[in-house]
């Protein structure tokens, strides 16, 4: 399909009036693409990191994820069993094969069933770890990766999601900084998640119903001190 | 897709008399505008935003060429593929040949204003591949067999009565006497029934909210998570956008992300942004093997650097048919194409022709509310006269209208005349309609009278009104 490229090409060229080799053109494109500019930042998020893991918690709770604050992370498998007990869910979960999961002691929960890989069709509960989170709509962030199937996130009914207080930032725009400075000029994760709240449709009448495709059950466990807090502040 | 806008008169009459559909739409009426207000309310910094978004959108578009290049660059180096398709046959071709490649069967689809305008489900079934529509309201209005009526609630124009009868006739399988007359229950049905479609399609194919140069990703919004499980599921992801959906980076992304959700449903953020990046990598546990971008101009790059440029700007949230009193009273089909409301009126002339889609740009009344809600300020009435220009300088609008500008332009060109000519009419209109106070008829006037009486004027002009009153002021102390 070349000469659909030339041809689309030629045609925008021609509209805008100019030759494909326009220095300042070209310029004001690398600069922008090398610089990625910043926009405005609300002002909601621009707070200290207490208070941004507070209004991580205020504004994903308003989204109708639900949010449990643990002391430790030895306290999460614990946290699942409780939250799984009073949901009154199967005591068996699909979890993702990430290192910092596999660390907790999940032996202390001994009737809870943990299987790991991507998410299957049967699977009723998934549990994975966030790469990072924002404050400014309670969003999490998630991201595939060899320790992170992408179906984990959507398959499930209900989705357990691991999240360090560390990992909360204010807005957006840390969560780039953050992709960039860890992957430097590697790509993109195949999938980029932001997560708010749980699956929804309002496609009947304009009427919210919470679980549409996705998950109808979104619950964080927000680890307070964990190994890594203070980093990347 | 068919175009049936040159007929806009009478789909407009006949959708005024549908009392389901006005019903149906009253929901718009209220709960889009109010929401959207919320959400608006909330944010300080809204204003500034919808400025940053309209001049990263100008910025792009000034440049457009150097970004879909960098783009493209991009999506090869991730293992993906760009099919630039300059018009709807050709993106037709495209998607059918990956299909066939793929050994599809069946495809399962997000939501894309784009697939309904190059009519992609249409040409799929008549391939022998079939297309299931996995949004909700997308995915009601395919069991019917109708086309969207709003780009982000496809679905607005059906009532929950409707959509409780059609699933009780095409889902067979399940058992009759099911309870359904609750949303949440239809809901639940949708989703039992569509996981199973989820799991068996080859392929899948969603639009995209944005494609960004920086790192060749397609970002999709979301609420339902139809959208993800489209795209990382099957075997192949085939993402359909139009060329103006690009960005430079992720971070003018992030600004117009932030204007979208709160522009579109009232929500802060909608429940999942997502970005697709290439293929699975080697290491991935699962994703598609194959990611294809069919990129479609179809008319586009037509419009740039023309007076119509600045509708290559919207980002389709639909806030402009939400506020338009035109919208409320006849819903989307009216418009006769893929876009409704004021955007469609703008837009569906530049893409398809003045002359099939002339009407549209004059089923407004100019009120304005379209310009002052859009997110990245398009002029939206501005355009709709450059059209009604365009109309007339061809000579495309009836002769009745024509005849009519012609006397008028003859009386304002001789200020003295007209204003004589109107302070006689008001005088005779006057001294007729003193009694009622109103006219059920008048010549010239059967388009208004037909509907509404048209209300006796009390004597005197605007204006002659008007100098009297700066005369009052002046007279003053």
């Amino acid at each position: 399909m070349s000469a659909g490229r030339e041809a689309i090409l030629g045609a925008i060229r021609r509209s805008l009036k100019r030759g494909p080799d326009d220095r300042t053109a070209k310029a004001a494109v690398a600069q922008r693409l090398s610089g990625h500019p910043r926009g405005l930042v609300p002002a909601r998020s621009q707070i200290p990191p207490d208070a941004q893991v507070d209004l991580f918690v205020a504004q994903a709770t308003e989204q109708s994820a639900t949010v449990h604050r643990v002391a430790d992370r030895e306290s999460v498998p614990a946290a699942v069993v409780a939250y799984l007990k009073a949901e009154n869910l199967p005591a068996a979960v699909r979890m993702a094969p990430d290192p910092a999961l596999e660390a907790l002691p999940w032996d202390g929960q001994a009737l809870l069933e943990v299987a790991r890989g991507p998410a299957v069709e049967s699977d009723q509960v998934s549990v994975t770890a966030a790469h990072s989170a924002v404050a400014e709509t309670g969003t999490l962030v998630l991201h595939s990766a060899a320790t992170a199937p992408t179906t984990l996130n959507f398959l499930p009914e209900t989705h357990i999601v691991v999240l360090e207080a560390a990992a909360v930032v204010g807005a957006y725009e840390d969560v780039w900084d953050r992709l960039r400075a860890a992957r430097g000029a590697a790509l993109l994760p195949r999938t980029v998640n932001f997560i708010t709240g749980p699956s929804r449709s309002a496609d009947i009448e304009q009427t919210l119903q919470l679980g549409a495709h996705g998950p109808r059950r979104l619950h964080i466990i927000l680890v307070d001190h964990g190994e890594t807090s203070h980093q990347g502040r | 897709m068919q175009s049936s806008a040159s007929d806009f008169k009478n789909n407009a009459r006949r959708a005024v008399d549908d009392p389901q559909l006005r019903k149906a739409l009253d929901h718009v009426k209220t709960g889009f505008i109010d929401k959207r207000a919320k959400a608006v309310a909330k944010l300080p910094e809204f204003e500034a935003l919808r400025d940053q978004s309209r001049d990263i959108k100008d910025h792009t578009l000034a440049h457009l060429d150097l970004y879909l290049e960098h783009y493209e660059q991009k999506v090869l180096e991730a293992g993906g593929q760009v099919h630039w398709c300059a018009t709807a046959e050709d993106a037709r071709a495209t998607i059918l040949e990956i299909c066939r490649q793929a050994g599809a069967t069946s495809v399962t689809k997000g939501k894309t204003m784009i697939g309904e305008e190059i009519g992609i489900n249409a040409h799929l079934e008549a391939n022998g591949i079939t297309p299931v529509e996995t949004d909700l309201g997308e995915y009601i209005i395919q069991l019917r067999g109708e086309t969207p009526s709003h780009i982000i609630a496809p679905a607005v124009h059906v009532t929950k009565d409707l959509v409780e009868a059609d699933f009780r006739a095409h889902h067979k399988h399940l058992p009759a006497d099911r309870p359904l007359s609750e949303p949440r229950q239809l809901l639940g049905e949708a989703r039992q029934v569509l996981r199973q479609k989820f799991l068996e399609a080859e392929v899948g194919i969603t639009g995209a909210n944005f494609l960004v140069a920086e790192t060749g990703s397609s970002i999709i919004v979301t609420n339902e998570g139809n959208g993800d499980l489209t795209q990382i599921l099957p075997k192949v992801h085939i993402v359909i956008a139009s060329l103006e959906k690009i960005v430079p980076s992720l971070e003018d992304a992030t600004t117009i992300l932030r204007v979208l959700a709160r522009s579109a449903t009232g929500q802060e953020f909608s429940t999942y942004t997502t970005l697709s990046t290439g293929p699975k990598r080697p290491e991935d546990l699962d994703g598609p093997e194959e990611y294809h971008v069919v990129l479609l101009d179809n008319g586009r790059s037509r419009m740039l650097g023309t007076e119509f440029q600045d509708v290559l700007r919207c980002i389709r949230c639909g806030a402009c048919m939400n506020h338009c009193p035109v919208y409320h009273a006849i819903g989307g089909h009216a418009y006769g194409w893929v876009y409704p409301g004021p955007i469609g009126a703008v837009l569906t002339p530049g893409l398809i022709g003045v002359e099939e889609a002339g009407h549209l740009p004059n089923a407004s009344t100019f009120c304005g509310r379209c310009e002052a809600v859009c997110p990245v300020k398009i002029p939206l009435p501005k355009m709709m006269r450059h059209w009604r220009e365009r109309e007339f300088e061809r000579h495309l609008s009836p002769l009745a209208v024509r005849g009519g500008l012609k006397i008028w332009t003859f009386f304002v060109r001789r200020p003295a005349l007209y204003h004589f000519a109107a302070g006689l009419k008001m005088r005779a209109l006057a001294a007729l309609g003193r009694r009622k106070g109103r006219f059920k008829r008048l010549p010239f006037a059967s388009g208004w009278t037909a509907y509404r009486d048209f209300p006796a004027p009390q004597g005197r002009t605007f204006q002659q009104l008007w100098a009297k009153q700066l005369r009052a002021k002046r007279g003053r102390p």
